[in-house]
């Protein structure tokens, strides 16, 4: 079982509850305890195949928990919440494609209605100030199939921010990136976190990056969860009783490194009692 | 077995010529058609189908013989491909298309201009889907050759064809030289198509392709054992295709019949539906159907 | 050629050329160039079937798309999509070839329903067509959106809350009813030409999606008016025309955007 530390339910944003998920009888998630207040930046941590993409397509409504509950402003999730945005971590688009930057946005806004309502002049203010945000001017009348990845991703952000959403999902955006655009990103992200007030839930393999940024870290192993601010989580006794063996955490020049140890069995130092984890 | 074999089916000279062309053509057909399917080029064997049928039209009309235009229209269509080139997926098959949509075009006139101009009537039916029964003995010989021809050149290449569909990178990587091992696969398929048209029709000639692979690669865990198993499939549909054609006449007191193609195709399905069921039914075990999944060659055409 | 036993080919040709071409605009969007392959030929095993028996062909047409569009939605997720969609396509056309075999008129029936044919649709039969493609096209606004959403990123789609699997079907479905309504003028194997032809030409010149679907449409409808005036002209088969045009235009136009590559960088529409 997992703890989560330091949040006032009554404030959160998301509230994630007990949640169990498993995929063709594989447990993927258990027990998975957090919550997100507004306008916090938080990054899922985790190594590949962890669970990190189950978890936030848990949070969009397109995977099925075996248990639990997930609420957003105190209501239950419903699939296709309008306010919760998702930049997921690459889409393939065909280069002869032919739809603009700048109209992908505007379905960010309104490409699932049906009918044909002429769209409104605000419809396209907004695009404007998104791609403004995003610093994709440039590139706004270019087809969407032309573009670099890390233009695509700008991209893909303006279209997950257009329908003003609280809570922005990312799905491990850093992951082929140099680290001078790794920060820039960060840094663009968490601009446009404060200046919008939209909570931010990124997924990354390599916290790193985000030490400057992250209000909280949603730490995952083993199908486990912990969750807390980085000094809390980010400890040898946390992290091996998630790992279930021993792990240590080394700190270089204000970076931070999760060693996997020699031996396979949990330190005795730091088992059970500690306040932040109760092993099971 | 009296409704099977109508009275004087084994008698009749057409029909023993249909049975040896049968055999021969839905032989090579099979075996080309393996690779065919391991290289997930099924739809560049259907495209160049589209080209034969110029071909054969235009034959009709130059009152060349079917063969021959069969073929040059399969061996131009396989020229054309690989000049079309290897680029994304979905545009190549968009361009393809579009290219030898022109060729059924072509066809359309040919057969047109034919049909007006001669008192021969039924090109149409011959060139679309074949003339088994009434092809001339002649031709007999020079279908030998071309299928010894590309049996033989498909033994040669063998290893490199089989190491190149499985992984382009892999094989050009070990020196296999892609476009050479790929251009000259496309002009075997060309071939086989060409000759599969005769008994069967351009536009159907599809189905003697990659019906009996595609149901013998299904329950194959070899190359070899695939072919084999093609084979028996492959000849299996078109000499039933063949007997029930000729029993039709009999079935329908118009004496009108049912065109041998028509019965072809249907035992091609039905032998890849029950492949299909048994093997769901049966096994999961790895098949090399599973290997076709693999990326599709990209050296030498479509 | 304006005669008044030319302007059932007029109006025909008019309104398919139109819904084709807007068709042909999503077909060519979300890949499906196999479906555009099998279902005309599943129309035309339909046709073929209703000429036997006797009953409308409008029906036959209709009713054999559809079963081909939904086999085609179905077996997408099944065996490799590859060969049993070939051998779909070709069972169909083997079903029309004997269903047509043991009718009478074989071979002008063959040719009319393969190759096309401007008077393939009779005064009896327009109401009916316009009716149709009037249905598909109002269809067609409706889904505008969310077609396109779909058919840009199926995931950021049903993310979004769309149900891909409904647009689908009502696509597949709108799909066959174009086809059932092209073959008998287009013909059964020139009806994926024009589907996919002028579109894809189309495409290359306009990177914004409503002025590209626009000329989509406009491409159709001149290379069906030129197709059908050729063909009465010349006296030749439609389905000639239909297929060399589409083909000349495609290649015109990759030609022109290659050559002219940097303009092609910024929008030209």
């Amino acid at each position: 079982m997992t703890s989560e530390m330091s949040s006032t339910v009554g404030s959160s944003l998301l509230d994630v509850r007990g949640v169990d998920v498993s995929i063709s009888g594989r447990v993927i998630l258990h027990d998975v305890n957090f919550s997100i207040d507004a306008g916090e930046f938080t990054g899922l941590i985790g190594s590949n195949g962890a669970g990190k993409t189950t978890l936030l397509r848990v949070i969009l409504g397109l995977q099925a928990t075996s248990g639990g509950t997930i609420t957003l402003h105190g209501h239950e999730l419903t699939r296709a919440n309008r306010s919760v945005g998702y930049v997921p971590q690459k889409v393939l688009f065909d280069p002869d494609m032919p739809v603009r930057v700048r109209d992908f946005v505007a379905m960010g806004v309104d490409g699932h209605r049906y009918g044909l309502a002429r769209r409104s002049k605000s419809i396209y203010d907004t695009v404007e100030e998104m791609l403004d945000a995003v610093e994709a001017d440039a590139f706004a009348n270019r087809r969407v199939g032309a573009l670099s990845g890390g233009e695509q991703q700008r991209v893909l952000m303006a279209h997950a921010l257009v329908s003003r959403p609280d809570l922005l999902l990312l799905d491990e955006p850093l992951a082929n990136l140099d680290p001078r655009s790794a920060f820039d990103i960060v840094r663009l992200l968490h601009t446009i976190a404060t200046r919008q007030h939209v909570a931010i839930l990124m997924s990354a393999h390599d916290m790193n990056p985000l030490l400057p940024v992250m209000d909280r870290v949603i730490y995952v192993a083993n199908a486990k969860v912990a969750s807390g601010t980085t000094e809390e989580v980010v400890r040898p006794e946390v992290l091996s009783a998630l790992y279930g063996h021993h792990v240590d955490v080394v700190h270089v020049h204000g970076r931070v490194l999760v060693v996997g140890g020699d031996d396979d069995e949990v330190d005795e130092r730091y088992v059970p009692d500690h306040p932040a984890l109760v092993v099971e | 077995m009296h409704w099977l074999i109508e009275p004087g089916l084994f008698a009749n000279g057409s029909v023993r010529t249909a049975l040896e062309l049968g055999a021969m053509v839905s032989l090579v057909s099979a075996i080309v058609g393996v690779f065919t399917v391991l290289r997930s080029q099924s739809f560049a064997g259907h495209a160049l189908t589209d080209v034969a049928m110029a071909g054969g039209a235009g034959a009709s009309l130059a009152s060349v013989a079917p063969l021959a235009g069969f073929l040059g229209g399969g061996i131009i269509g396989a020229g054309a491909m690989d000049a079309i080139g290897v680029q994304r997926v979905k545009d190549r098959d968009i361009a393809t298309g579009v290219v030898l949509g022109a060729a059924t075009g072509l066809s359309a006139l040919f057969l047109y201009l034919v049909a007006s101009s001669s008192a021969t009537s039924g090109s149409t039916q011959l060139v679309l889907f074949g003339s088994v029964f009434t092809v001339d003995t002649s031709t007999l010989p020079y279908v030998a050759i071309l299928s010894a021809l590309v049996l033989l050149s498909l033994y040669l290449i063998r290893r490199p064809l089989l190491y190149s569909s499985l992984s382009a990178e892999l094989a050009g990587a070990r020196g296999v030289r892609l476009r050479l091992v790929g251009s000259t696969f496309m002009v075997m398929l060309a071939i086989a198509v060409g000759l599969s048209s005769i008994v069967i029709g351009s536009i159907l000639s599809t189905a003697l392709l990659i019906g009996p692979a595609a149901s013998s690669l299904k329950v194959s865990r070899s190359i070899v054992q695939a072919s084999w198993l093609a084979v028996v499939f492959g000849v299996a549909a078109t000499w039933l295709g063949i007997v029930f054609a000729y029993d039709s006449f009999y079935w329908v007191p118009s004496r009108r019949g049912l065109p041998v193609s028509f019965f072809v195709v249907m035992v091609v399905v039905v032998e890849f539906v029950v492949v299909n069921l048994v093997r769901t039914l049966f096994s999961k075990r790895v098949t090399l159907s599973n290997v076709s999944t693999l990326p599709s060659c990209s050296a030498g055409g479509a | 050629m304006f005669s008044s036993f030319m302007i059932n080919a007029w109006l025909s040709g008019t309104i398919i050329a139109l819904l084709v071409g807007a068709v042909g605009f999503f077909v060519v969007l979300r890949g499906s160039a196999f479906a555009a392959h099998a279902i005309p030929n599943g129309a035309f095993a339909g046709a073929a079937g209703a000429n036997l028996i006797g009953v409308n062909p409008l029906l036959g047409l209709v009713s054999f798309a559809l079963v081909a569009a939904f086999g085609i939605g179905a077996s997408s997720k099944w065996a490799k999509s590859d060969v049993a969609a070939a051998l779909a396509l070709v069972t169909m056309l083997a079903l029309g070839a004997a269903f047509l075999a043991s009718s009478t008129n074989y071979e002008p029936a063959i040719n009319a329903l393969l190759f096309g044919e401007i008077l393939g649709v009779s005064s009896s039969e327009i109401l009916p067509v316009i009716l149709l493609a009037v249905l598909c096209g109002l269809g067609l606004t409706f889904l505008f959106r969310p077609l396109l959403y779909s058919s840009v990123s199926d995931e950021l789609s049903r993310a979004s809350g769309l149900n891909t699997t409904v647009i689908e079907v009502l696509f597949l479905i709108i799909m066959a009813l174009s086809s059932a309504l092209a073959v008998p003028v287009v013909g059964a194997l020139l009806t994926f030409s024009l589907m996919i032809g002028p579109p894809a030409a189309a495409r290359l010149l306009s990177s914004r999606p409503s002025r590209a679907l626009w000329y989509s449409m406009m491409f159709s409808l001149l290379t069906l008016w030129v197709s059908i005036a050729s063909s009465y002209v010349f006296n030749l088969p439609i389905g000639f025309f239909v297929g060399t045009l589409s083909a000349v235009t495609y290649l015109a136009v990759r030609t022109w955007v290659v050559v002219s590559a940097r303009r092609v960088a910024v929008t030209i529409a």
